[in-house]
């Protein structure tokens, strides 16, 4: 009875607490043991609603096991596992503490069957990973990591105050459907969006990733968006609106992802894109699709992790990820350098997770007539592989050695192993694709390999190889350089600094009124006119014609208004 | 009817054409005189010769008769039309008035700021632009303003770079891309105008709009006329060029266009809202210069606040010009006969006001070199005189009892109290800014007097061609605020034909 109202997040999170007080190796053998006993857990409880609680006039599920949630229960206890194991020779006891409470917590959200759970869990999440972040123990480390945590609130924020109002206009808080008419339900969508990244709420993703531990990002990768991912599956299938953001998720990424220097935040770019995918096919809604969806999170935590396992080995034996820095490592590190080319093969070529879970969706799309989305996902698959898949390995490990580069040895025997373990199950998805489809929501006997699929992924795949061999023979190729890109997080970050900061100012003009009585009044109106009248001010300015010309036209388009109507 | 045009060539019955003729002409004569101040005496003279003109005109026209003058005897509609009108023989006599009392002044500021060898050009250029405003005052012919404006926009360029100072250069060409857009705004207005009703005589284009009058494309007109003005006049928003332009060119200019240039494009705008869009009854609801009104007052509020803030003595006149200009649409917004009025003595209030300012700072300018106002410690001590016009013109730019200022905000404000509530506001809001104005003279008056002068520098008084100009305007200041009978009398003669009021 205890076994099966055991809410499932609750094993890893326990243990996380326990933890905290245990010595190093009492950690390391949580973080390897837990997993199996929450995985044996999905296994041996019946699907079904446990651990219901009745509080505050609401239904509490604790423990909603069904086909949907399983397929996340087992991916994220298999990716708890092989994170455990890449991570095992760290001796830290935040880093332990932080990704055992965090796995706990995804795993929690994912199988709560109401809002109310969800809400906890969606907060414990963000408040356990930024320590990943802070775990670098740097001061860029600490900032990104403080940028995050006020996203990742945020967006706890509308998911809670999407619930209340969803709560008062239906009576209920179960975790079922929810769709984006009524003012709650877009508060939630929104919530669930900017963990999901959607495109403009997506930078904190490529901020803060890059900016985590070697094994940090590693378990930040595979947790936070795909458990977004979930709850959208699970709220939101058949949306429309979804279909066009993960058409834009899919797409843009891919150019930034060409251009980044940082080899993590090139990875956390196609993230962002593999994510699209997934959104798509949630927004298409139909079985397939959502079949898609499912698979397609499935395979992605294992190759996107693997890569970043690589990146992260790469980075701890050689200490930095820049393109422009690194290169001809395949001699130092052959193991790693299979595992990476594995990881890359596995976003799109056949044989490989990724193709089979990947059809699916671009299956869905076709199955719907859906010809625009269609050939996007078919771009965005090629293009991600071209920008992802061969830059990654070949910069890091191909490229001709830079001057300044070191021998190093092979990454530790426990990364190589955890590596091992998602290549090998990256392949043989990618072999027996019908174990995967056995487990997803709903019954299907799709085949991937037929031969149209194959053929028309295959020439896709070997021209845009193609192009990019002669575009780097050429030259045209983008060089890579040491370069801040400039993402609409600039927005967030400079915009609405400089709107903050002018607001402060004014207030602080504007409060003398308040506070000084007339003599406040005169200063305050004085203030006001020097700022807008004085030198530089708003009304003041003289010196560009564009201003000028700003303003006629504006003047001309007043007057064609009133007189034209 | 003009007086009877006699067989043979007649001095008198030709005027109309020679107010714009004489200049043109003159100014490529101009080109060749190089010697030692030839350029100036002949401008000078060029410009007494207009100035008799036009006063001629003014008499001529005083009565209430109409001259129209048929240029090269073609009749209109078909030819080009001559027709003045008491209105426009009130601005030609206030721009060949300006003209004529800025070049004496212009003769020791144009010879240090202008290089000697340009100084045939610049007078050529001055007197393009005199031909240029007084053509677009007199013609009667709507594409003929556009030729007009032109020409003096052209020179007004020339003029306004003509200095040493680089900044100017910007400032210009800012002008220049501004002055083309609005250019192009009014002969798209014109275009417009010609296309519904197949002339372009200002008259006749009144007599035949009525049956068209309701169309967007007239409305269309009516719009990108208004904001091609506009801009000319340099109405807030449209005001861009003007702070830079007035204050980085030589000093003579800035006198001579703050005092003219301005007021040539109000009439314009004069001309066509109640001459050519009078008449029909589709706009009595909702005119132009209705829809300018609240321009005009964001204009004088904003102009004059700006100008406190102002370090530069001539960018403070000019953003006070801006403020000015807020006042005269104010008055032609109003409407009536009052309004009207107010709009149009102000016209003339102001160009005596601000052309005696400018000529103070000027000579200013000629003595320390600099208008940052903190080099201008201590100058009413070795300045006396042009310091004291300066603040006399001063108090009239304020507005204070017995000077010309305060007959304009007189009669705005008048105006303003028939307008109901919305009135009172704007009455309001006028005296506001002229409290505005009392601070940005005043900065100037503290530092002038209040302060000690700085001793490495020894500065003179201006020299008598420049202290008799601007001592002549500043006692006009205060002559044309008590004897009323000029200004105000013409002004309202000028809005009764306006508005077809028999007085």
């Amino acid at each position: 009875m205890m076994w099966t109202d055991l809410p499932p997040g609750l094993i890893l999170l326990l243990g996380g607490v326990l933890a905290a007080v245990l010595p190093h190796h009492g950690r390391k053998a949580l973080m390897l043991v837990l997993p199996f006993v929450g995985f044996w857990q999905l296994i041996d409880v019946p699907n079904g609603d446990h651990a219901v609680v009745s509080l505050f006039g609401a239904e509490l599920v604790g423990s909603r096991i069904d086909s949907l949630s399983l397929v996340w229960g087992y991916i994220f206890y298999i990716a708890a596992l092989i994170a455990g194991i890449f991570h095992l020779h760290v001796r830290d006891r935040m880093q332990d503490v932080a990704a055992l409470t965090y796995m706990g917590s995804a795993v929690g959200a994912v199988f709560a069957g109401d809002l109310i759970s969800l809400f906890i869990y969606w907060e414990l999440t963000a408040v356990t990973s930024v320590f990943l972040i802070f775990a670098n123990r740097t001061n860029a480390g600490f900032r990104a990591g403080i940028r995050y945590l006020i996203v990742q609130i945020a967006s706890g924020v509308l998911l809670l105050g999407g619930l209340i109002l969803h709560w008062r206009g239906t009576g209920s808080v179960e975790f079922g459907n929810i769709g984006i008419d009524a003012p709650g339900g877009l508060l939630i969508f929104l919530g669930f969006g900017i963990k999901a990244a959607f495109p403009l709420l997506h930078n904190w993703l490529q901020d803060s990733y890059p900016q985590a531990t070697v094994t940090g990002t590693v378990i930040l990768s595979a947790f936070t968006t795909k458990m977004a991912i979930y709850t959208l599956a699970r709220g939101f299938p058949g949306q429309e609106e979804l279909i066009w953001i993960g058409v834009v998720m899919t797409a843009f990424p891919i150019f930034y992802a060409l251009v980044e220097n940082d080899l993590r935040k090139v990875l956390a770019y196609s993230l962002n894109n593999q994510l699209g995918f997934m959104v798509i096919g949630i927004g298409i809604g139909t079985e397939l699709a959502l079949n898609g969806a499912a698979a397609q999170a499935f395979s992605h935590i294992l190759y996107k992790g693997l890569l970043f396992m690589t990146m992260g080995a790469v980075l701890y034996r050689v200490g930095t990820v820049k393109a422009t820095e690194l290169g001809g490592l395949y001699k130092s590190m052959p193991m790693t350098a299979g595992f990476c080319i594995v990881g890359a093969a596995s976003m799109a070529f056949p044989l490989f997770s990724g193709f089979v879970s990947k059809s699916l969706i671009i299956s869905a799309a076709a199955g719907e007539g859906m010809w625009f989305v269609w050939a996007m996902l078919l771009f965005a698959s090629v293009g991600v592989f071209v920008t992802t898949g061969i830059k990654i390995p070949y910069f890091a490990f191909f490229a001709w050695p830079k001057q300044t580069q070191k021998t190093c040895n092979e990454a530790p025997f426990n990364m190589l192993l955890a590596m091992g373990v998602s290549a090998a199950l990256c392949i043989g998805i990618g072999l027996f694709p019908g174990y995967l489809y056995d487990i997803l929501p709903y019954q299907t006997d799709y085949e991937p390999y037929t031969g149209s699929h194959i053929v028309t992924q295959m020439q896709l795949l070997l021209f845009s190889g193609l192009g990019v061999a002669w575009l780097m023979r050429t030259g045209l190729y983008p060089a890579e350089m040491r370069s801040t890109l400039l993402d609409s997080d600039w927005i967030f970050r400079r915009a609405l600094h400089r709107v903050w900061r002018a607001t402060v100012e004014w207030g602080t003009e504007t409060s003398g009124a308040l506070t000084g009585g007339m003599r406040g009044w005169v200063n305050t109106v004085i203030g006001v006119a020097g700022r807008l009248g004085g030198p530089g001010g708003l009304v003041s300015q003289t010196s560009k014609p564009g201003t000028g010309v700003f303003w006629l036209t504006a003047m001309l388009g007043l007057y064609l208004l009133v007189f034209g109507l | 009817m003009s007086t009877a045009a006699n067989a043979g060539f007649s001095l008198m019955a030709n005027l109309p054409a020679l107010q714009v003729v004489v200049p043109m002409v003159a100014a490529p004569i101009c080109t060749f005189l190089r010697f030692r101040n030839g350029p100036w005496a002949f401008a000078l003279l060029v410009s007494a010769a207009t100035f008799w003109i036009s006063a001629n005109l003014l008499m001529q026209v005083l009565g209430g008769d109409v001259i129209s003058y048929e240029m090269g005897g073609w009749a209109p509609p078909f030819g080009i039309e001559y027709r003045v009108d008491t209105i426009n023989a009130f601005v030609l006599l206030i721009v060949s008035g300006v003209s004529l009392i800025a070049l004496p002044y212009a003769l020791r500021s144009v010879e240090r700021e202008v290089p000697r060898d340009k100084h045939h050009l610049f007078y050529a250029a001055w007197l393009l632009c005199l031909c240029g405003m007084l053509g677009i005052t007199i013609t009667g012919d709507a594409f003929n303003i556009f030729v007009f404006l032109e020409i003096s926009s052209l020179s007004t360029y020339m003029l306004l770079a003509s200095g040493r100072d680089p900044r100017a250069l910007t400032a210009a060409f800012q002008y220049l891309v501004l002055g083309t857009l609005g250019a192009t705004f009014i002969l798209i207005g014109v275009g417009l105008l010609y296309i519904m009703t197949g002339t372009l005589n200002i008259a006749d284009l009144a007599e035949r709009l009525g049956p068209v009058s309701d169309t967007t494309s007239v409305r269309a007109a009516a719009a990108f006329l208004t904001v091609g003005i506009a801009l000319k006049f340099a109405l807030f928003p449209a005001h861009f060029w003007l702070p830079n332009g007035y204050a980085y060119s030589p000093s003579a200019v800035g006198v001579f266009l703050s005092a003219t240039a301005t007021k040539v494009s109000i009439y314009v705008l004069l001309r066509f809202q109640f001459t050519v869009f009078g008449d029909i009854p589709a706009f009595a609801e909702l005119d132009f210069a209705t829809l300018l009104l609240p321009f005009a007052v964001v204009a004088f509020l904003v102009g004059s606040t700006v100008a406190i803030f102002q370090t530069d003595l001539k960018r403070l006149l000019a953003w006070s010009s801006i403020a000015q200009i807020g006042y005269m649409v104010a008055g032609i917004g109003l409407g009536g006969i009052d309004g009207l009025t107010a709009g149009i003595v102000h016209l003339f209030n102001h160009a005596v006001t601000k052309a005696a300012l400018f000529m103070a700072a000027g000579a200013i300018f000629l003595r320390v070199g600099s208008m940052h106002i903190d080099k201008l410690a201590g100058i009413g001590k070795t300045m006396p005189f042009t310091t004291l016009a300066f603040v006399l013109a001063g108090l009239s730019l304020i507005g204070v009892p017995t000077t010309v200022g305060f007959i304009s905000k007189w009669y705005l404000i008048l105006a303003a109290l028939q307008h109901g509530a919305t009135g009172y506001a704007i009455a309001a809001l006028v005296l506001a800014s002229s409290l505005l104005a009392v601070i940005y003279v005043w900065r100037v008056v503290e530092v002038a007097y209040f302060r000690e002068p700085a001793t490495n520098h020894e500065v003179t008084e201006a020299p008598l061609s420049m202290l008799l100009p601007l001592w002549a305007l500043t006692i006009g200041c205060f002559y044309f605020g008590l004897e009323t009978g000029y200004s105000v009398d013409i002004a309202r003669a000028a809005a009764q034909s306006l508005l077809g009021v028999t007085p």
